[in-house]
């Protein structure tokens, strides 16, 4: 498609350079014969591959718009590197300007495997096709060669439900007798469904990858479906929910849509995905608008369903809606569970800082009134204490002084990484026995940004641990341990 | 007739004083202990509030909240009736007094808040519920004075003024009954009752035509709805004078139920004893005064007549000679002003009315 359209504005060949790592580099000049439809090779060269390189070239000139569409075009190249993590994108715009997509994994997804038509899934014209080239001479072994799932037993009840001989040869079907046996293949219930084995999810890990890489979400879960079929076309969906971080604050949630890897990005409101994400009633999910949240929904399939030509928009095939719809809920169910906990979270840190701000008052004045010279001591009902004040953090951890936390039902933890620029990692120990242990794993603190969160678990000590992100880079650390005893 | 009488208002102050400082002391043990500090006092909704018979007056029923430091909604406003119950503390061990709208602004300077002044207003109600004590016994006042004119010595209480004698006959536009004049002792009186005026006209009139004399009477204007520090004082001449007390208003409802919250209180107040003076009468001016003296009148609104059937249904008004009166209201649907005298003389009112309706009385 690109390449024909840089033929059409441009009028000049593509060049493809390209060796899967073998002892010989190719290297063809071509352009298309549009009405045959078929290359004009104009050059080509084969060299010696001596450094063993492998990989493939493809340069052409194209004519477009660049200020208008440089949006897009990097919104499609943040997408593919969303689900292609393991790949390093570099893009060297018109105007001069480089950007580039790392790498976060070096693993790579099994590629995907040949594999043959399912009967449900064959047209006239494939079912044409395959006889041309056959050369098996009867109908039994026809079906056992060239169709996905089928043995002999499942052959012959097929046979003897179209009510086709075993033995006739396939090149003598007549073009009804064709029609009539793409009908029965569709109307036969007994083929095994079609197993997925050959296509190439990119897989939850590499998912999150991907999406922490390029969105770094505060929160995200990550779903792969089980494999499922549609007219004999196996499939696999995968959908992701991300909240926060660079996730784009809009009205409206964000869609991302991919097929087989590639993002979609047209035509959003025609797709199957943006009319289920519409049906869902967010609320329920503790989602309001204006919330940060983008969902990532990967349709992965032997054929996608595209409405158009235009390959832009995936038409509403209720055996992939339901998919994505069970997708979307599983994942929209995780965000809840986040969301709400956050809220919890959030609520406990203002009562906090409300029994902070009127507890010293109340013991104040009550010592007044009652004409007492001390006051009494609050710290057995709430005690805030400073654990790091405008701390330089150094590249390994450092201890923040421990919080006695026997007395208090609810402990709080806050922290904020005051530097202008980089980043620190912390992470909260919890003295059980005569152990610590981890109560909150690393999270890392960019610049300016706070944390807080509650601890679940009882313990006698607490202590905030803390360094910085990246070698020789300190944040300035600041972080408090609130404790109330209710 | 002059009599001596002692005055129970010094000690009363040690009382007060000794209540809010247990209160504080109570705090800090509970603090000492681990325990959020809380307070309970009676319920003040609506559905808590009944009127007493043997009272005469409304008063709290059982049911109490309890007000907890430990739940973050009451932090506030119990961290305001702490500070509340200290500043009054120390206005009364420095023998000064404050008004409502005073210890509103006097908060900001030590860090306490209050969104408006009904805040504040509400949380003195509540000290008020905790310790039992009027707000004047807090020496918290109300903006608004009304005054009292009359043969009546009393002795200061107030710094600077201690011992120091007035009789309130000594200004002619009489005194007003401030936060001074509500913590004195009564020394002596010449008088044998106390009447009652709401409208400021009349008072006037009342001085000039020398009824303090001629009636031998103590006169009070209430200007409108007695505040209660005005309350307090009227039952502080019923009870410790022993003077009966004659109530004048306008013929409406408004001014019947003016003169009822001095005798039987108001719903507001129901956790407070001794702003009532339940022997009071309503002396007049009566619906049936419209027609006998053939007094200038105006119709009753629609207001006026749905405020009457909420009077005629209320427990304080089950009195023969209130249900008497609200009927005759409904029956001529007329109203009129105490200065509706005027019509018939300046004096008319002196003269004639209030003579007949002092002996129909009883005075």
């Amino acid at each position: 498609m690109a390449i024909l359209y840089g033929q059409i504005t441009t009028n000049k060949p593509v060049r493809i350079i390209s060796s899967t790592g073998g002892s010989r580099i190719f290297k063809y000049v071509l352009m298309i014969d549009i009405e045959k439809n078929r290359p004009v090779i104009l050059d080509r060269k084969v060299q010696k591959n001596r450094w063993k390189w492998h990989g493939t070239i493809v340069e052409f000139h194209l004519e477009g718009d660049y200020p208008k569409a440089m949006p897009r075009i990097l919104e499609y190249l943040k997408l593919t590197a969303i689900v292609n993590p393991y790949a390093n994108i570099t893009f060297v715009d018109p105007r001069g300007r480089l950007y580039r997509f790392e790498r976060k994994s070096e693993e790579v997804p099994p590629p995907p495997v040949e594999t043959l038509p399912h009967p449900h899934g064959v047209d006239v014209e494939t079912l044409q096709r395959i006889i041309r080239s056959t050369s098996c001479t009867n109908m039994l072994n026809f079906m056992k060669e060239h169709f996905h799932r089928v043995g002999e037993q499942t052959a012959r009840q097929f046979l003897k439900f179209a009510g086709i001989d075993e033995r006739l040869n396939p090149k003598r079907l007549r073009p009804n007798d064709l029609v009539d046996l793409v009908r029965a293949m569709k109307s036969f219930n007994e083929f095994l469904p079609p197993d997925a084995n050959c296509l190439s999810p990119i897989g939850e890990d590499l998912m999150r990858t991907g999406i922490l890489k390029e969105l770094e979400p505060r929160f995200m879960a990550v779903s792969q479906r089980k494999p499922s079929a549609y007219s004999g076309h196996p499939f696999i969906v995968e959908v992701a929910i991300a909240y926060g971080g660079k996730v784009p604050t809009r009205n409206d949630i964000t869609l991302y849509r991919f097929a087989n890897k590639i993002p979609l990005m047209y035509d959003e409101s025609g797709d199957v995905s943006w009319k289920i994400l519409r049906s869902i009633n967010w609320r329920r999910y503790g989602v309001s608008p204006g919330m940060p949240i983008a969902v990532l929904v990967h349709l992965c399939s032997t054929k996608i369903p595209y409405k158009t030509v235009g390959k832009e928009l995936i038409a509403d095939i209720p055996e992939i809606s339901r998919e994505i719809l069970n997708g979307i809920r599983e994942v929209a169910r995780r965000l809840r569970r986040y969301l709400m906990r956050r809220k919890q979270v959030e609520r406990q840190r203002r009562r906090l800082t409300i029994f902070s701000r009127y507890l010293p008052k109340i013991a104040t004045f009550s010592a007044q009134l009652g004409g007492l010279k001390e006051m009494p001591d609050i710290n057995k009902l709430y005690k805030r204490q400073m654990v790091f004040r405008d701390y330089e953090t150094g590249n390994s951890y450092t201890d923040g002084e421990a919080f006695n936390a026997e007395p208090y039902k609810t402990i709080l933890v806050m922290a904020k990484n005051k530097h202008e620029s980089n980043s620190v990692i912390l992470r909260v120990l919890g003295l059980t026995g005569s152990r610590w242990r981890v109560l909150i794993p690393e999270v890392t603190l960019e610049a300016g940004a706070e944390f807080y969160e509650m601890l679940t678990k009882k313990v006698r000590l607490v202590k905030i641990q803390v360094k910085s992100a990246a070698r020789n880079k300190p944040g300035i650390f600041e972080a408090f341990i609130d404790g109330l005893s209710e | 007739m002059e009599r001596n009488v002692k005055s129970k208002s010094l000690d009363r102050k040690e009382i007060v004083l000794e209540s809010l400082e247990g209160l504080g002391r109570r705090f800090c043990e509970q603090i000492d202990k681990g325990v959020f500090p809380w307070v309970e006092m009676k319920s003040r909704s609506t559905d808590n509030i009944f009127y007493s018979p043997e009272l005469r007056q409304y008063v709290l029923g059982e049911r109490v909240v309890r007000r907890s430091s430990r739940i973050v909604r009451h932090l506030r406003p119990f961290t305001q009736m702490v500070w509340t119950a200290y500043f009054v503390k120390e206005l009364i061990q420095q023998r000064k007094t404050s008004t409502l709208r005073d210890v509103y602004y006097s908060a900001q300077a030590y860090d306490i808040f209050f969104k408006d002044q009904a805040e504040s207003d509400n949380i003195i109600t509540d000290l008020e519920t905790v310790t039992g004590f009027p707000r004047e016994d807090l020496n918290v006042f109300p903006e608004e004075r009304s005054a009292v004119f009359g043969d009546l010595t009393i002795e200061y209480t107030v710094p600077g003024y201690e011992g120091r004698r007035l009789n309130l006959t000594s200004h002619p536009d009489g005194l007003m009954i401030g936060p001074a004049l509500t913590n004195a002792r009564l020394v002596k009186t010449g008088a044998d009752k106390v009447i009652v005026i709401e409208k400021g006209a009349m008072f006037t009139r009342f001085v000039e035509e020398r009824v303090y004399e001629k009636f031998n009477a103590i006169l009070i204007y209430t200007a409108g709805q007695a505040p209660r520090s005005t309350r307090y004082f009227i039952r502080r001449l019923n009870q410790e004078l022993e003077l009966p007390v004659y109530i004048f208003s306008d013929a409406d409802p408004w001014g019947m139920h003016i003169a009822m919250v001095i005798i039987s209180g108001s719903a507001n107040a129901a956790h407070l004893r001794d702003l009532t003076t339940p022997d009071a009468q309503w002396a007049g001016v009566w619906a049936s005064d419209i027609n006998s003296y053939k007094l200038p009148s105006e119709g009753l609104s629609d207001i006026d007549i749905k405020r009457l059937h909420e009077l005629s249904r209320d427990p304080r008004y089950k009195g023969k000679l209130w249900q008497r009166e609200i009927k005759m209201f409904m029956k001529i649907k007329k109203k009129c002003e105490l200065e509706a005298f005027s019509r018939y003389g300046l004096t008319h009112i002196v003269d004639k009315y209030l003579p007949e309706r002092l002996e129909e009385l009883g005075a």
